[in-house]
């Protein structure tokens, strides 16, 4: 129990006094996607092998939390020398261990290669995924197990809360928060200290501050990462911003989908409990703090801010409209804050370092750093936090490696089911939340979702105005019914019946949903539409007037067809397909059966790329099959090769 | 599922209304799905009308108003995993399951439900079975996975 | 009480504190269409169509007259282009609905809705909410309520309390604009509601 400013910085200096620096220390990413590859058994293999050669003394294991390099997971990193392993498997641990740990032998083929330079790179730091980031907020997962209360207090935590409650008062907390310019790191990028200040001057005297963990835009997982590596973060920005505001309660709500999220902030809790970091008087400033954590249950709506609400009161989540905001009349009808996990995670950074350090990072009106989750068709999926102005071009391409299989990019989706496509002459976009409204997208939470050629963009729009049909909670008739009838007409022209005047009933239908919902999920619904409209209105047109689809994805409007002149029968495609569709024989050329064929698109992926025999055909008619007695392929002359 | 362990659930949660949800999950969790006796006994110990509860345990998706299959198959078919070709995967698992999301086949083995982001991009597409990931599938892969489970 | 000045449709209006657009409007003779409005219930802000546009502070924004607070120095439009086409757009999608319901006849003459704009839906239940909230408001009995959300969202009788109550009751049945209520009812009660002899 630490009970004043001193005894917090007399235990952490003990803490750091029995942690030798140099002490060798495994660090092995177990996140929620390294674990589902199998970081599990690689750390009970870590444990076992160490006792095996006697080790279990002189070196550490640290499960951390996920270190943002997702498509190369499970991760090793090996300190003091930051060595840094790729793809681990249990079979890899014992040479890791004799060779790396005892030998101080490094093993090449764990080791990054760097395709630019085709080098292998040795040290984490200069790896360029992570050289080419900022990683202020993220880069503690690195280091830390987050069930550990005491990892977090050896790199400083809670000292911000310390000098918040015991040197500040209240209201230079608010004020620093302010003079950040901390914008909401949620969707709207509101700006926090303005939220904040609303609440502390709203009458009522009891107020709450709100975590938001209900991550619910499909291809985003920083909050979960940030839950699952580095929950006491959040919960030092929650109780700092629970002073700063006067509210003495606060709330996590998590997602139900991130169980491993919810067991590490509940475990954080206890522990900040139990070391008087929480609770009544801490570090005897006078202020009680207390936490309580919500589960979501499986509705997307309930990352709106009064849907949440509702959910926490047990009601369903239903948005409630916003003509008195929810920082005067929020949960219970009292002033409450709401802010994005990332959002409470910048607070003890700035309170540490102050404001105007805050503020020289970023540009004029988007200050500090964001993390994007960089997804889809990318090289390096992963999580990658950036200041504020980094260009689009250099976090998919200098960061995140481009478009594998030598595909061209097409167009990169932010924001979620509320933002929108931008194309590739909008690269050099500084990222930033004006910037990206001005070009018919948004920040949103920072989902970052690469395209290449081969996805469609009316199949996008038709994606999200599917997701949101779904997830929408019906109450609203722009919403419910607008978004109802968009999904209807867009599905329509991915399968070929749309019609002329479509495209104008879709634009009508967006403006009444734009205008008149109850709530930003409506609101914002047509925005992929929109966008993919405004920078791809070729590919509507075709599907509707040709029955094409440009990209030659939309399984209604394509057939595969085995070219006469490129099969030489090899075979691989009729053995491997589903659907038996394909017959031939040896030196027979290959007939794809149209009525048999069900798309799945298995053929075009095993034809040996030597051949290239199988393609997509669209907009076209498929050409009769080759006469039977035309299909016995012939040996061409060498010339002709 | 026994009155005394609902009640001890209820109880945890000191019977506020506003644990509902938290109330219902517990519940869900333990009995794998809610009877229609769960939620009376949860509507008077609570003192919330039934109709609230019957909108609350359809609204959301973490809730089963029937009993689910021993297997239950989650698809996911988020952003990332969608743009991966994560429908060839669901129509792969529906043929080899003959069922559909939300469903659970006559014989009890399989429930499918799609789920929108489990928060594993990297490894799209990604399907979930028993809690346990599979990435990276394609849709041969997938079939071969679905014929082990009993 | 302070009162609250303000324009509506170039009339000057007054209202106290509590008050909403809709009900100032209501209260000085001003017509403002609904179809989820009740003066006996919470207004619910469901239908959208009582939209109206507010010109404050230099800038106009549309709002849900029914739910927005009456405040000072306003003003307000109750018809324009833009609320017209949305009002339009609102009824074109309803009538997918219910293409026969008296009151959206009334509106789409008015508005100039299409009725076969939209790909018909074999429900002819509109959501305005009516029914659930007058049985949970006023007759406070619960008897029927929404299950499930968005495009499957539906109203749903309890079977059980539904037989002991409504026979008595059915103050709901007048309310429903589409009568799909009363349809629910009759469905209900032939298929689910519990035998008498058989009830515990």
């Amino acid at each position: 129990m630490l009970k004043t400013p001193a005894q917090l910085e007399d235990f952490r200096k003990g803490l750091l006094s029995q942690r030798d620096p140099n002490k060798p220390c495994i660090t092995l990413c177990s996140g929620s996607a390294c674990h589902a590859s199998g970081s599990g058994e690689v750390a009970a293999r870590l444990e076992e092998e160490l006792k095996t050669q006697g080790l279990t003394d002189a070196v550490d294991i640290r499960r951390t939390g996920c270190h943002g390099f997702c498509e190369r997971g499970p991760i090793i990193v090996i300190h003091p020398d930051e060595i840094c392993y790729f793809q681990i498997q249990p079979d890899d641990v014992a040479e890791i261990i004799t060779e790396t740990i005892k030998g101080k032998k490094i093993i090449d083929r764990l080791l990054y290669n760097d395709p630019v330079v085709n080098e292998k790179i040795i040290h984490e730091s200069k790896i360029p995924f992570y050289k080419n980031q900022e990683r202020l907020v993220f880069g503690s997962n690195g280091s830390i197990d987050p069930k550990s209360i005491d990892d977090y207090l050896a790199i400083g935590g809670y000292s911000a809360l310390s000098k918040a409650l015991t040197t500040m008062t209240d209201l230079d907390v608010l004020g620093e928060v302010k003079k950040a310019n901390l914008r909401g790191r949620g969707g709207a990028g509101f700006p926090a200290g303005v939220k904040w200040e609303g609440s502390r001057n709203a009458p009522e005297p009891i107020k709450y501050v709100i975590v938001n963990a209900d991550e619910g835009d499909p291809g985003a997982y920083m909050d979960r990462a940030l839950l699952e590596g580095n929950p006491h973060c959040i919960l030092e920005g929650l109780i700092i911003g629970g002073y700063a505001v006067k509210a003495n309660e606060g709330y996590f709500y998590v997602r139900q989908e991130y169980p491993l999220a919810v067991i590490n902030i509940n475990h954080a809790i206890k522990e900040a409990e139990k070391y008087g970091l929480l609770g009544e008087n801490i570090l005897g400033s006078g202020f009680n703090f207390k936490v309580h954590v919500h589960q979501g249950a499986g509705a997307f709506v309930c990352g709106e801010s009064t849907a949440l609400m509702a959910s926490l009161e047990g009601k369903a989540g239903e948005p409630r409209p916003k003509y008195v905001r929810s920082n005067v009349k929020g949960l219970w009808e009292r002033p409450s804050v709401l802010n994005n996990v990332e959002t409470w995670a910048n607070v003890p950074m700035i309170i540490n370092k102050g404001a105007d350090w805050f503020t020289s990072i970023g540009t004029e009106s988007s200050k500090g750093t964001k993390i994007f989750s960089l997804v889809g068709k990318i090289t390096n999926t992963g999580l990658v936090e950036v200041p504020m102005g980094t260009t689009l071009r250099d976090i998919i391409f200098t960061i995140g490696g481009g478009i594998p299989n030598n595909r061209k990019f097409k167009a990169v989706q932010t924001g979620g089911p509320s933002g929108g496509c931008i194309p590739e002459h909008l690269l050099d976009l500084k990222v930033g939340f004006d910037e990206l409204t001005q070009a018919g997208s948004m920040m949103g939470s920072g989902g970052m979702i690469a395209m290449d050629e081969d996805t469609c963009m009316v199949d996008v729009a038709r994606y999200f105005i599917a997701f949101l049909t779904d997830e929408s909670c019906g109450k609203c008739v722009p919403c419910r019914e607008g978004l109802r009838q968009m999904h209807r007409i867009l599905t329509n022209i991915t399968q070929g019946k749309g019609k002329e005047g479509d495209i104008e009933l879709l634009e009508e239908l967006a403006e009444t949903a734009v205008e008149a919902s109850l709530c930003a999920l409506g609101k914002s619904a047509p925005n992929p539409f929109l966008s993919t409209l405004k920078y791809f209105r070729e590919e509507y047109e075709a599907h509707i007037r040709e029955k094409r689809c440009p990209s030659l994805s939309c399984k209604e409007l394509i057939h595969f067809y085995i070219d006469p002149e490129l099969c030489r029968a090899c075979g691989t495609c009729r053995k491997q397909c589903p659907a038996s569709a394909i017959n031939g024989d040896k030196k027979i050329i290959h007939i794809i059966d149209q009525d048999k064929c069900t798309k799945c698109g298995t053929c075009f992926e095993v034809c040996p790329a030597k051949f290239g025999a199988v393609t997509k055909l669209s907009g076209v008619p498929v050409p009769p099959p080759v006469p039977e007695d035309q299909r016995t392929i012939k040996k061409k002359s060498k010339e002709n090769e | 599922m026994e009155i005394e362990k609902i009640d001890q659930i209820i109880d945890k949660y000191e019977a506020e209304a506003g644990n509902l949800l938290q109330i219902l999950l517990e519940l869900q969790s333990s009995n794998n799905w809610l009877p229609k006796e769960v939620l009376k006994r949860v509507s008077e110990r609570l003192e919330v009308p039934l109709t609230r509860i019957r909108h609350i345990t359809t609204f959301y998706k973490a809730f089963s108003l029937v009993p689910k299959g021993r297997h239950k198959v989650h698809i996911c078919v988020g952003t990332a995993c969608h743009v991966r070709g994560a429908s060839r995967i669901l129509d792969t698992v529906e043929e080899a399951t003959g069922i559909k999301p939300g469903e659970t086949d006559m014989d009890m083995k399989f429930s499918v439900e799609t789920v929108n982001c489990l928060g594993c991009c990297a490894l799209g597409p990604v399907m979930e079975i028993n809690g346990k990931t599979h990435g990276k599938m394609s849709p041969a892969q997938t079939a071969n996975i679905l014929k082990n489970y009993e | 009480m302070s009162d609250i000045q303000f324009e509506i449709d170039g009339k000057k209006v007054s209202a106290t504190p509590d008050m909403t657009v809709l009900e100032v409007a209501q209260k000085e003779g001003i017509y403002i269409p609904t179809l989820c409005h009740h003066e006996k219930l919470e207004p619910f802000g469901a239908c959208r169509v009582c939209i109206v546009e507010v010109e404050s502070r230099g800038w106009t924004k549309l709002v849900v007259s029914c739910v927005y607070p009456a405040e000072k120095n306003i003003i307000v439009r109750t018809r324009s282009p833009k609320v017209d086409r949305i009002r339009k757009t609102i009824i074109e999608l309803l009538m997918a609905h219910a293409p026969d319901a008296p009151q959206l006849l009334e509106l789409a003459a008015v508005y100039g809705a299409v009725p076969n704009r939209y790909e018909k839906d074999p429900s002819f239940c509109i959501h305005c909410g009516l029914c659930v909230r007058y049985c949970a408001e006023v007759a406070q009995k619960n008897a029927l309520g929404f299950v499930d959300r968005g495009v499957h969202k539906e109203i749903s009788f309890i079977p059980e309390i539904a037989a002991r109550e409504c026979h008595a009751c059915k103050e709901c049945f007048p309310l429903c604009p589409t009568s799909y209520l009363q349809a629910a009812f009759v469905l209900t009660e032939a298929l689910a509601f519990p035998d008498p002899a058989m009830k515990q």
